[in-house]
């Protein structure tokens, strides 16, 4: 027996090997558990069961996933920049001068509809310690957010929330807001996306990777005190669908404390500057359970810890509990012994607590070929003693079912080409201004606003621009873009053309501020994987990006997979968010949306066909989604990049914007009112088609007066199509067709773009 | 030899490095300070930089006012010897430590408010405004999300007869401040308060304007004109 009343040791664990003990009630099935017991030859104590369980989670272990997810590996295009790729905190690419760049994007979904505020706002906190973790500072983030309906009761809770935690969390760390995208459709009531992204900045010689090498280093766990919030977070929250007893959940929320974080931040770069640390991880999901195995896998396999040591913010907490906490802003480190001193002085420094919690320690050969030995005490007892590669890599790994769902044909055969277009010049204006005015597609100030976009002094190009934009460092002019993307009504329609499509809006995006796409992250939000049509939705989506990154040779870097996205059977829209990294060697040549000189040429780039089929019109025209997407063509997508690119750094070009949500019309009035000048247009054939259609591979350009010839020129070198079709002036929009004209003054097209967020969210 | 101009980082500061990058373009030498430190290091003058100090606990400004190196600070400060610029966060601490009069409090649209932002010059007499002209407009940003400024009737007659309302806002109130007031000084004309960000308007690459580098030149121009420096 134990001297601690009721303390399940591995003593008692042998003792009593029958225990009944609730593994299904943490998210665990049954064979998991006979795998457990047999991996331990024993059952597990009630501490290794609370490891195994949010280790064996679906959001720790990818069991799910992994076997799509190795295509982005397999698939992978030779990339000499890729310096850290995929299964580190992050993946890290060189963009030259010594420098490298850090970044990744990871979902916050469900812990955003319990709790909206708190939700977002640790959702930030995750993915900034994500980039840290990886040596570099951490120097602007962006979030893609999907809503409700935009005038359902429920979305009048969340957005607000959701905006206010990214905006508290974010703002207080002083990191710039850059960029992001927001939309709304009926599938995420009840299931909003929240995925965050952030970007760092780092020297190559700086990289840091979660290991513990070295018998007799130092384990520290520095930042906040262990307390009882988000317990359960990872294998409960994370990896269940919600059902009507989903409030109950609230306390398996974290409670994000940026003040903290931004000190964590301080101390951390500080202590790499001084390389006091050998190894270093977060704790994020699964917390110290994470951390400690996913640390000595990584390094000898072995490590001790007295886990009565990790300072408490509340005493009851029992050693199951301190394993699960997902207590925020925490960090563990291995420090060797000789630098411990000048670690916790640092520490102090910023005010940050420091306990030592453990060591690193050697392993036999056979300990080894089990997985290594991690061994926790509880005042002085043993309550863990496992191989911790088991729970950190070599968790369960399932081939669910897939199939393509039967009514799949039938949504496809729903042809967009058949709605109602408008017959009338009147009723073209009126559909145009209703597009622009759409939420999703019209102006996300009220969101952006609460962001701040200019701290640190490096945002070059930010909201509303086509991608964010900043400067790596004061003495260099080098830069890196940025833009998330993701269209869940195109990948409903097509999974594999959707993904691929919102890979090459945001590969467009980077390339229409003038930067070169160079990798990619990706945040995959799908309903539940035990349904064999979502399954089926995950296969071809990540099959669609592994084929696209290895075309346009993107690696991806990293990433994330959020499941159970859906209530009850009703699953959401499939919407993989793609986020594309560029470089760009100037910054001073960037390119932004607005029409900046009166008289300068527009051009469109590109070919324009009628496609309809998932379409910003056709949704909010006609509440219609059917058809196939738009085509892809990913060779069009990258010699469209290369022209863009090629112009911003020929200075060829006064403003440049990409076609995505909503086509040519939304277009053309974004870069009118961004820069406070009209546009006259002239189409030669369907004004419809031209103003609506949805086709990739294109962007408008606003050419320089007197570089007219040279680009026409660039874009033929590049085989893409050019035609001049306005001039920049006035004080409207008007496109003049052969069957007439339609004229919209600037306010108009304002009043229209600007009204709808402002007016559903008055009054929250 | 040029004039150094202090930065002070309090635990949660995150416009510090932006603060000496404009003190730098403007072509003085900035001058790391730590707030734990009761030394000003001799510097001509003092920019209390935008953030979060003490993550906004119990009232913005209110903790950081009590840091050691205040208790050099607010002495030189009030006796108008040394020039000291508070930017948003700087702003609050420098109405905590009672170096302002009024207060700042929670927008009056209770979010937080990031935009370009046009302010008035009403004051051009003061140590951090010499390089501007009375009734210039400038563009810089806002970015704050307690930036309303409060203060009695009798104090905001006060400011308005004594000629210490520096900034106005221009084109709408954002925040609710009381007559639209978006900076104000001292007795002295040595202290001044912003809630507005003057150190992100000084790059055409990064801001909507380099309309905010007068705050930092002034401050040259002030040195260079004799004024007291460090008495």
């Amino acid at each position: 027996m134990s001297e601690v009343p009721g303390l399940d040791t591995v003593a008692v664990a042998h003792e009593n090997p029958d225990t009944p003990q609730p593994y299904a009630e943490l998210g665990m099935a049954k064979d998991e558990y006979e795998r457990v017991r047999e991996i331990l030859g024993r059952r597990p104590t009630s501490a290794e069961l609370a490891i195994y369980s949010v280790m064996w989670s679906e959001h720790c272990s990818y069991k799910s996933s992994k076997v799509h997810l190795r295509q982005f590996g397999e698939k992978a295009p030779e990339n000499d920049a890729l310096l850290v790729g995929m299964g580190e905190n992050a993946g890290v690419v060189d963009v030259g001068d010594g420098r490298a760049v850090t970044f990744k994007i990871e979902s916050h979904n469900h812990p955003s509809y319990v709790e909206p505020h708190q939700g977002a706002a640790t959702g930030v906190g995750g993915i900034v310690r994500d980039i840290l973790t990886m040596g570099a500072r951490p120097v602007a983030v962006m979030d893609a957010l999907r809503f409700g309906p935009a005038d359902a009761d429920d979305t009048k809770r969340v957005l607000p929330g959701v905006v206010s935690g990214i905006s508290f969390y974010g703002n207080c760390l002083g990191l710039p807001n850059i960029g992001g995208e927001i939309g709304f459709g009926a599938g995420y009531i009840g299931n909003p996306l929240v995925n965050a992204l952030c970007v760092g900045v780092m020297k190559h010689e700086d990289i840091k990777l979660a290991q513990a090498p070295g018998p007799g280093n130092k384990v520290v766990l520095f930042g906040s005190t262990t307390g009882p919030d988000g317990i359960g977070g990872a294998s409960v929250l994370a990896s269940a669908t919600f059902d009507d007893e989903s409030h109950a959940k609230r306390p398996s929320v974290q409670v994000g404390d940026p003040f903290m974080e931004k000190l964590l931040i301080e101390c951390s770069l500080e202590l790499f500057e001084k390389d006091m640390v050998v190894g270093i991880q977060d704790l994020g999901a699964a917390g110290v359970s994470c951390a400690t195995t996913e640390l000595a896998a990584g390094g000898t396999g072995g490590m001790n810890i007295q886990l009565d040591r990790v300072p408490l913010r509340d005493h009851r907490l029992t050693p199951e509990e301190i394993l699960m906490s997902e207590s925020q802003e925490r960090m563990m480190a291995i420090v060797e012994p000789s630098k411990m001193e000048e670690f916790l002085a640092v520490c102090d420094k910023w005010q940050i607590l420091a306990t030592e919690i453990g060591e690193v320690t050697d392993v036999t050969a056979e300990e080894a070929a089990r997985g290594g030995r991690l061994v926790m005490t509880w005042h002085g007892e043993t309550v863990v003693d496992m191989p911790p590669r088991t729970a950190s890599d070599e968790g369960p790994v399932y081939e669910r079912p897939y199939a393509r769902p039967a009514s799949q044909d039938a949504l496809q055969a729903d042809d967009a080409a058949g709605l109602a277009r408008p017959g009338t010049d009147a009723e073209l204006r009126d559909q145009l201004l209703r597009v622009l005015g759409a939420p999703g597609v019209g102006d996300p100030t009220w969101v952006t606003q609460q962001y701040d976009s200019y701290v640190r002094g490096d945002t070059v190009v930010s909201t509303p621009h086509d991608a964010g934009m900043i400067r790596i460092a004061d003495d260099s002019h080098r830069g890196v873009a940025l833009s998330t993307d993701g269209n869940g009504r195109f990948t409903r329609l097509d999974p594999y053309a959707g993904t691929q499509l919102a890979y090459a809006e945001a590969y467009r995006n980077v390339a229409a501020t003038g930067a070169r796409p160079l990798a990619v992250t990706n945040c995959l939000n799908f309903g539940s994987p035990e349904d064999p049509g979502v399954m089926w939705q995950f296969a071809e989506s990540t099959r669609g990006l592994a084929d696209a990154c290895l075309q346009l040779g993107t690696p991806v870097t990293g990433g994330n997979v959020s499941f159970y996205n859906q209530t009850g059977d009703v699953a959401i829209n499939p919407t993989p968010v793609i986020g594309v990294l560029g470089v760009i060697d100037d910054v001073r040549s960037r390119l932004r949306t607005a029409f900046g000189s009166e008289g300068a040429r527009v051009f469109l780039l590109g070919e324009t066909r009628p496609e309809f089929g998932g379409s910003a019109w056709a949704d909010t025209i006609h509440s219609h989604l059917g058809g196939l997407p738009p085509r892809v063509d990913l060779a069009a997508e990258a010699a469209l990049g290369e022209v863009l690119a090629a112009a911003a750094e020929r200075g060829l070009a006064d403003a440049a914007h990409d076609l995505s949500d909503g086509g040519l019309g939304v277009a053309l009035a974004e870069s009118a009112m961004r820069g406070g000048r009209g546009v006259r247009v002239t189409v030669d054939g369907d004004v419809f088609t031209a103003l609506f259609s949805e086709s990739g591979a294109r962007a408008v350009v606003a050419v320089r007066p007197g570089e007219e010839e040279a680009f026409v020129a660039l874009a033929g070198s590049h085989g893409v199509p050019v035609e001049q079709i306005g001039v920049v002036g006035g004080d409207s929009l008007s496109v003049t067709h052969p069957g007439g004209a339609v004229e919209v003054p600037l306010a108009e097209l304002r009043e229209a773009y600007e009204a709808a967020l402002p007016a559903l969210m008055s009054g929250v | 030899m040029t004039a150094r101009v202090g930065v002070v980082t309090f635990p949660g500061s995150l416009d510090d490095k932006d603060a000496a990058r404009a003190v730098a373009l403007a072509g003085a030498e900035p001058v790391s300070l730590w707030h734990a430190d009761a030394d000003l290091k001799g510097v001509d003058a003092v920019v209390l930089p935008g953030g979060f100090s003490y993550g906004d606990y119990l009232r913005c400004g209110a903790i950081a006012r009590f840091a050691p190196l205040m208790s050099e600070l607010v002495p030189a400060a009030r006796s108008g010897a040394l020039p000291v610029l508070g930017i948003c966060n700087g702003f609050q601490i420098l109405c905590e430590s009672h170096l302002l009069p009024g207060a700042l409090t929670r927008n009056a649209s209770l979010r937080f408010v990031n935009r370009d932002q046009v302010l008035r010059v009403e004051n051009a007499g003061t140590a951090w405004t010499g390089d501007y002209t009375e009734g210039r407009e400038i563009l810089v940003v806002l970015k704050s999300g307690e930036g309303s400024y409060v203060a009695d009737e009798a104090t905001l007659d006060e400011l308005e007869a004594t000629g210490r309302v520096v900034v106005r806002y221009v084109g709408g109130n954002p925040n609710g401040s009381r007559r639209d007031i978006a900076g104000i000084t001292n007795e002295h004309g040595n202290v001044v308060g912003l809630m507005p960000h003057p150190e992100h308007a000084v790059e055409a690459l990064t801001g909507p304007s380099t309309e905010g580098l007068g705050f930092f030149t002034s401050i040259l121009s002030h040195m260079a004109a004799g004024s007291p420096v460090n008495a």
